[in-house]
């Protein structure tokens, strides 16, 4: 938590004419030391995003490999290249890889590095969570991988469908593993989510109001949101799977009263926001790019962002439409197949802007250009078959063939993947100081748009033969040995590309001509400091008047705020820390709210519920509630305290509060303990696996409140806080009072059994 | 040529020679699908590439400066909500026609279970069994005995009648679909799935296991066979009755080795009194035109080699290799397909599809 509240009150006075020379302070100490080891305790936005980058880079190959070996096995009919075994460990990886360990971390790096620069910040809001946020990313990973040294690879593909994940039917410890490394994963691009809003929301640079914010900006915020509310469904679901496979629950095991569908539910209320956590970056990315290199700004830049808006909302009530085939009835397929095809709206309207400013510019077919505009095209074919899936009788044919896999690979691949080969060459030269060799740049973007479209066009082609998705191999019908051959030899010749990418990165790396601050002649204000930037970013930030201050400042003359006026900054931020509280704490609602419904699902109806209610205490529980109630109540005073600088009186009700807390899991305990000798075990039924599942979460929380608070207590050791740690325990209040209401609302769900009228 | 003999005669794309009413009004959605689709693509190519060839750099001619026009935003918005809506309604419409009518049909009588079906189709790790429910004999022709039928990887249908098809699962989620016939439906444990099945012509069409289900999902296939109305009730009869025993010394050590290896622990076949179903019912299995999910075209040839090694026809199959010699390969086909007796069992396999390029094998019928 760094941040001075002194940079709080120079905002206000931002937006004059001359240059601010004054920087933010940075709240930790700025670094320029050198050397492999200081990479590894950076807290520098800039270096966590190349690392970001780098991991994802090599994740890259690997998943790309992967890839490969895939194609080679599907080459020719009968192949036996890989076992069928080592086939399904190969795509679920290759999944798994590509979305968790390519697609969001590369993403997150280009956020992390650009987004303090595009708003004139010096760092994001929370550099050493930023610093935590990275190292999940190869812990992450190498737990993901460590599967393959237990003796098995998951096998039971990316979207992991229960039963066949559950221990019966996949009894090795791969997907153990990847139940593991998602949840570090999970947690890790959270807490990069959130300092990315913090960031966005608390750190902007006088003048830069959110409606001057780069449209990359806009898409990156938008993403984080959705990442904070999107992952915690897969981490519910992540939770109860592992609750199945380790303490023998029944969940998703429909034999026992479970349901299979649930775990499609919850896994598509998180995948399908997470397609826009893939695309929406990527669309910012374009939004910078197509008009830096037509030279024109961006058309209709309220309509990018508040199309971009509109997505967000709407990729969270369109789930449904990857479980077409499911037989969900007519009413839930028609509202799922609405929303779905509404979808195009908005981006339909992205895709009309980033053409309508092309239209009348004076465009460089750099090869970063090269890469946006077959992004374009690609974007729209994948866009269009798109929208042959959310006609729902055509998904009842098309889905889980061979055309749903080109689909994905035109959106992701064609889409995101050709933004970011674009991204590369666009922001290189100001993350190295030296450009991409621009030759090699167009051998690389012809090798693979030729290898991208062989290896995926014809997809389409082979789902209209019958192909299904994920088979290891197939015999030899009229057609189909042709087309995979096809496909296996573009997807050769896009590794080759690749190649040359990684050649051109370290070739220019040490050869590349010199970048200069700006060699695009571009807009926003990370082109408006030296390539690379300095450790604080700016020496000195141009005032920001438009949307395009590094314009204004190359061309006075023409600048944008002389003809098009933009709403001004007033100048306000909100703290950093409650900020962050708040988005954490929306994650988490998401996160106990799914385990309820959960709850809820598996005990109405047939009166279980009712049954294993009898086991629980419920009058002790209520005084119990009392306590922890209490604890908010001694926290308020804690905090009362705190504000008006009494550190004694402020220590007394903390230490109050963490004993109240303390009492209160220790109640837990014994009932647990209680519950467990009498026989209630997560396996004996739906009712008690539900009530540990949530219980034990929200201890969990309780634990993490209470270190917390003790954590606060040290630090109020003294008389009073360090003022830049003001906001801290308001903060922490947040988070503690909402634990509070979690524990209200689990106790009426469960030991009360309401809602009644649910069930 | 391939494994599978009918694949060759049929469409090269399924998906798009559909052989029922069902199946034909997908196809005609997706038709104006592709053509809404098709005119958007070019209409937004040709934007994209005229912006591309007209507005290149050149010298003399300077960048416009414009940040965008609210009424061009708000065509851009109209017209695409109108092809919206239009899909939606007719993807609508057709939703409500299809998942309407195995509703619309009496859920028959509930002392029978209630929920009646034509046929049951249950998805196994990595076979499909095919059951035909016990009809009432006075409904069925003189001879008729109206029982149940058990079979596997093959459906028979008659040519123009709507069946009523219930799809389940024994174990994980599986996804049953014949492009030429009917729309995908996942095989869900625990739950219970209805379509109709119904073909114009006779053929055999082919069918997948769409959805992922473990190590040999590749090898979930099956066939519909559509009959017209008295060669169907041909069959219907055929499967009916009893199989021959199949005669002699071999036979009986066949008989013997059934029970002995544990065969009868994971078969049923009629006769032995087995009724188990962790493997497909060998009941007439010399009747059948395809072994192991489709790994192998059945002929007596192709079924020895199968029961020599399952695995290297189908790794990671459930079915164990018995390290069975010539002698007993022959005993047991004496015995669970009397039918394939006749033939030489110590033949070269044909038409298996690990090799791929192997002839196919006549089919035994």
């Amino acid at each position: 938590m760094s941040s001075g509240a002194g940079s709080m009150h120079s905002r206000s006075r931002g937006a004059g004419a001359e240059p601010h020379a004054r920087i933010e302070p940075h709240g930790l100490a700025l670094e320029d030391r050198r050397g492999v080891l200081s990479w590894f305790s950076t807290v520098d936005h800039k270096r966590i995003g190349l690392l970001y980058i780098l991991t994802a880079g090599i994740f890259l190959l690997v998943g790309g490999a992967e890839a490969l070996v895939i194609r080679l096995q599907l080459a020719r009919p009968g192949a036996a290249i890989v076992s069928p075994e080592v086939y399904n460990q190969l795509f679920t990886m290759h999944g798994t890889t590509m979305v968790f360990l390519v697609g969001m971390p590369i993403l997150v790096g280009f956020a992390n590095y650009l987004v303090p620069l595009m708003i004139g910040a010096s760092d994001v809001a929370f550099p050493r969570l930023n610093a935590l946020a990275w190292w999940m990313l190869p812990a992450g990973g190498i737990l993901l991988h460590m599967s393959i040294l237990l003796g098995s690879a998951p096998d039971a593909g990316w979207f992991a469908y229960a039963p066949l994940s559950t221990k019966p039917y996949s009894s090795l410890p791969g997907v153990d593993c990847w139940i593991a490394g998602l949840l570090v994963l999970g947690i890790g691009s959270v807490a990069a989510a959130i300092n990315i809003v913090a960031t966005v929301l608390c750190r902007r640079a006088p003048g830069m109001s959110m409606q001057r914010i780069p449209l990359f900006v806009w898409m990156v915020f938008i993403t984080a949101i959705l990442t904070i509310l999107a992952i915690p469904a897969l981490n519910a679901a992540l939770a109860m799977l592992f609750v199945d496979r380790t303490l023998g629950a029944a969940f998703f095991e429909p034999a026992r009263g479970g349901s299979a569908v649930l775990w499609q539910h919850f896994f598509w209320i998180f995948g399908h926001p997470e397609v826009y956590i893939l695309a929406l970056p990527a669309f910012g990315m374009i939004s910078e790019i197509i008009p830096v290199h037509s030279r024109k700004p961006i058309y209709g830049y309220e309509f990018v962002a508040g199309s971009t808006v509109a997505i967000g909302l709407l990729s969270f009530g369109v789930w449904a439409h990857h479980m077409f085939a499911v037989g969900l009835g007519s009413g839930v397929d028609i509202f799922f197949a609405i929303g779905s095809l509404l979808i195009a709206i908005p981006t339909g309207i992205k895709i009309f802007n980033w053409t309508a400013t092309m239209w009348g510019g004076s465009i460089r077919f750099t090869t970063a250009m090269c890469f946006a505009v077959a992004f374009l095209v690609q974007f729209v074919l994948g866009g269009l078959s798109g929208v042959a899936f959310a006609a729902v009788p055509l998904d009842w044919q098309l889905t889980d063939t061979y055309f749903v896999v080109a689909h994905f690979h035109y959106v992701l691949f064609g889409g995101t993947l050709f933004a970011l080969f674009a991204a590369i060459y666009h922001w290189f030269p100001k993350m190295t100081g030296r450009m991409l060799d621009e030759r090699l740049g167009q051998w690389h973007f012809w090798l693979t748009l030729v290898g991208f479209n062989l290896t995926f066009f014809v997809q389409h082609l082979l789902g209209l033969m019958g192909m299904p998705r994920r088979v290891y191999t197939y015999d030899d019908q009229p057609g189909w040995a042709l087309l995979n051959g096809i496909s296996s030899a573009g997807s050769f010749l896009l590794g080759f590309a690749t190649l040359i990418l990684v050649w051109n990165v370290l070739r220019s790396l040490r050869r590349g001509a010199i970048a200069g601050p700006n060699p695009w002649g571009a807009f926003t204000l990370e082109w408006a400091t030296s390539s690379p930037p300095p450790p604080e970013n700016f020496t000195a930030l141009p005032p920001i008047r438009s949307r395009r201050p590094a314009w204004d400042l190359e061309h006075p003359e023409r600048a944008d705020f002389l003809t098009q006026r933009t709403a001004e900054d007033r100048g306000t931020r909100p703290e950093a820390a409650p900020v962050a509280a708040w988005s954490f704490i929306a994650s988490e609602i998401m996160f106990f709210v799914l385990l309820l419904a959960a709850f809820v699902v598996f005990t109405s109806g047939d009166g279980g519920a009712a049954a294993g209610r009898d086991s629980l205490d419920v009058p002790r529980t209520v005084l119990f509630t009392g306590v922890l109630v209490a604890s908010s109540v001694t926290f308020g005073f804690a905090l009362r305290a705190l504000c008006r600088g009494a550190g004694a009186r402020a220590r007394r009700w903390l230490l109050a509060t963490l004993l109240l807390g303390a009492i209160f899991l220790g109640n837990q305990a014994l009932e647990w303990t209680g519950l467990l000798r009498a026989g209630v075990l997560p396996e004996r039924d739906l009712f008690a696996a539900c009530f540990f599942t949530v219980t034990g979460f929200h201890g969990l929380h309780v634990l993490g409140g209470l270190i917390a608070i003790g954590i606060l207590l040290w630090l109020a050791r003294g008389n009073d806080l360090p003022p830049r740690r003001a906001a801290v325990p308001h903060a922490v209040g947040l988070y503690w009072h909402f634990v509070d209401v979690v524990w209200i609302v689990v106790f009426a769900v469960i030991y009360l059994g309401l809602p009644r009228g649910l069930g | 040529m391939s494994g599978i003999a009918a694949i060759a005669a049929g469409p090269i794309f399924p998906v798009l020679a559909p052989e029922s009413p069902q199946a034909e009004a997908i196809y005609d959605l997706g038709v104006r699908v592709v053509l809404v689709a098709a005119v958007i693509f070019s209409v937004m190519a040709i934007l994209i590439g005229v912006a591309a060839v007209r507005f290149r750099e050149r010298s003399g001619r300077d960048a416009t400066i414009d940040f965008g026009s609210h009424r061009a935003e708000v065509w851009w918005m109209l017209g695409p909500l109108l092809v919206v809506f239009w899909l939606a309604a007719i993807s609508a419409k057709l939703v409500l026609t299809i998942n309407a009518v195995p509703a619309a049909h009496p859920e028959g009588d509930p002392a029978e279970g209630g929920d009646r079906c034509d046929i049951l189709v249950t998805g196994h790790q990595w076979w499909w069994e095919v059951s035909y429910p016990r009809t009432d004999p006075k409904g069925g022709p003189a001879g008729d005995s109206g029982a149940a039928i058990t079979t596997a990887n093959e459906i028979h249908i008659p040519v123009g009648r709507r069946l009523r098809v219930r799809v389940e699962s024994a174990d994980v989620i599986h996804s049953f679909w014949v492009p030429q016939l009917a729309r995908k439906i996942d095989a869900i444990p625990g739950r219970t799935n209805h379509i109709w099945l119904e073909a114009n012509r006779p053929g055999e069409y082919q069918g997948f296991c769409a959805e992922f289900c473990g190590t040999q999902h590749a090898w979930m296939r099956f066939r519909v066979i559509a009959h017209g109305e008295s060669e169907y009730r041909g069959w219907l009869a055929a499967m009916r009755r009893p199989p021959e025993p199949g005669d002699g010394a071999q036979a009986a050590l066949g008989a013997r080795l059934f029970r002995s290896l544990a065969c009868i622990e994971c078969h049923a076949l009629e006769g032995t009194g087995s009724t188990a179903a962790n493997g497909p019912d060998l009941t007439h299995l010399d009747r059948r035109r395809i072994l192991a999910g489709g790994a192998v075209v059945n002929s007596p040839a192709n079924l020895a080699a199968w029961l020599r090694n399952p695995g290297q026809f189908k790794p990671g199959s459930k079915m164990p290799d018995f390290k069975l010699d010539d002698e007993r390969i022959a005993a047991l086909i004496a015995f669970i397909a009397p039918g394939f007796a006749e033939a030489d069992a110590a033949a070269p396999p044909v038409g298996a599809a690990d090799g791929g390029n192997s002839s196919a094998g006549e089919s035994p019928r």
